[in-house]
């Protein structure tokens, strides 16, 4: 590839390495915002180039489960001398939920609308990039607001890149018809830290650990927990839950990428992850990159993810108020997931439409499929006693469209 | 406790880094040899904002949380 390109592409790279510094979440039922906070860890930055200007369009769509969400994301960064870049971010989540969840509670199926706007900064002060922004993500029963800061910097010869963040996160948790003035807090606490370490001109590797503190009204107001009917063993009965009010996790991701001898890239990627409520599972993720041509890159990948449940999960408790801390929400139960997802992009790069850098037309889908070893359907159709309902399990389509100008 | 620990990792990582960083480093993949790692098939973020909602559309339906990656990659030529 000529000098001139490869220079482009070294750009390109440096561009899309940061031009994810955006948060957003996506939400099963109302409870979402309690994931801004974590979500700052997207926005890390590599070091020693600030990015250039750009526009990030996409839209996306998610079904499956009884959820249907989808909305627009526009991101756009944009230089302000040779040191300064800013960033503005909006996000919309468009929802249509009848759950598992939802059906279970009694309620009908119901639609709202979740925004999120935020706005970054990333300060180049020599080899190091110093980033910092704000998030606000507001919904009728859900306010979350997170600050960031972090710090990145390139080091031996650019072959080692060093990330450090840290973000706090300020929540107001509530039900759709409760009082703003009523809501409990949620505040979490996330540190951060990256490096990716090239190994040889055909690969590069990464370790990303992270451990988020969170503080507060943790639990779904909105589901609750079973117990048999004391007064009817064939019946249960429902009450709220009950979480522990701190949580601590701490995650660690390995991931490597590797060049084959056409131009084409394997990625593989390992995650650990345990926390103080004794939720442990791991992650194993593959995807292979195949370009055609000049400008066409095809991707197919593949994700195992496998849970075990926290200590205070029970599909079906005994008896009312069993134990201090109780809950049946299925995210703290034990499952399996995998994904099988593909994707393909167009790039058209510099000299072809006027004060266009680089553009990138991306279309990817993913299938999703979610098996529960202890979390019952309750809403399967026939007479089942408590705890012997089929176990759950549901399957859901997520597809992206964007489109990235640089200028 | 975990805290405590990672703050004294992340400090002794810093320090050992920026000791070795001052060195006169020769590095063993040199600029010229990083036309592969600078190809957007090696990025680990090539599809921008797009890959970053793929690890919130997880984290609304698992357990877990954190250290997604998703950023970096390349070839680290500036």
């Amino acid at each position: 590839m000529p000098k001139v390109e490869r220079e482009v592409v070294v750009v390109v790279t440096r561009v899309l390495k940061q031009a994810v510094s955006s948060r957003l979440t996506v939400r099963a039922l109302s409870l979402c915002g309690a994931l801004v906070g974590t979500l700052v860890a997207s926005s890390f930055v590599s070091g020693a180039t600030l990015p250039p200007d750009s526009v990030d369009l996409m839209y996306h769509n998610y079904d499956g489960g009884g959820m249907k969400i989808n909305g627009p994301s526009l991101l756009v960064r944009k230089s302000i001398g040779p040191q300064v870049s800013v960033t503005g971010h909006h996000y919309v989540d468009s929802i249509s939920a009848a759950s598992v969840d939802v059906i279970a509670s009694g309620a009908s199926e119901y639609e709202e609308e979740r925004t999120e706007m935020s706005g970054g900064v990333d300060f180049l002060y020599e080899k190091a990039i110093l980033s910092a922004g704000y998030t606000n993500s507001s919904e009728n029963d859900y306010e979350a607001n997170t600050a960031y800061f972090g710090i990145a910097q390139d080091f031996f010869g650019d072959l080692t890149s060093l990330s450090l963040a840290y973000a706090r996160g300020w929540d107001d948790v509530g039900k759709r018809d409760q009082d703003r003035s009523e809501f409990e807090e949620a505040n979490r606490q996330n540190y951060k830290l990256g490096v990716t370490q090239v190994l040889t001109k055909n690969a590069i590797i990464g370790l990303d650990v992270d451990v988020i503190t969170d503080e507060g009204k943790l639990e779904n107001p909105y589901r609750s927990n079973r117990f048999i009917d004391p007064g009817d063993a064939t019946n249960f009965l429902v009450q709220e839950e009950n979480y522990p009010d701190t949580r601590t996790s701490t995650a660690f991701g390995l991931r490597g990428m590797y060049y084959l001898p056409y131009r084409a890239s394997i990625k593989a990627e390992y995650r650990y992850f345990n926390d103080s409520w004794d939720i442990q599972s791991h992650t194993y993720d593959i995807a292979y990159s195949h370009a055609f041509q000049e400008s066409w890159i095809f991707e197919v990948s593949y994700r195992l993810y496998t849970q075990d449940q926290a200590e205070f999960y029970s599909d079906l408790f005994p008896f009312a108020n069993s134990q201090t801390h109780y809950g049946r929400d299925k995210e703290l139960s034990t499952y399996d997931g995998t994904t099988i997802g593909f994707g393909v992009s167009y790039e058209i790069k510099q000299g072809v439409i006027p004060f266009v850098k680089r553009m990138q037309f991306s279309l990817q889908g993913d299938y999703l499929d979610y098996q529960y070893e202890n979390f019952r359907d309750v809403t399967a159709e026939g007479s089942f006693l408590p705890g012997d309902e089929p176990l759950y399990q549901f399957d859901a389509w997520v597809t992206r469209t964007s489109l990235i100008v640089e200028f | 406790m975990k805290i405590r620990l990672l703050t004294r990792f992340v400090v002794i990582a810093l320090l050992s880094t920026m000791g070795v960083a001052c060195a006169d480093f020769k590095p063993w993949v040199k600029p010229y040899e990083r036309d592969n790692l600078a190809d957007p098939i090696m990025s680990l973020s090539r599809n921008g904002f797009a890959d970053t909602y793929m690890h919130h559309v997880y984290q609304a339906r698992e357990g877990a949380r954190g250290a997604e990656g998703g950023t970096g990659g390349g070839c680290g030529c500036n």
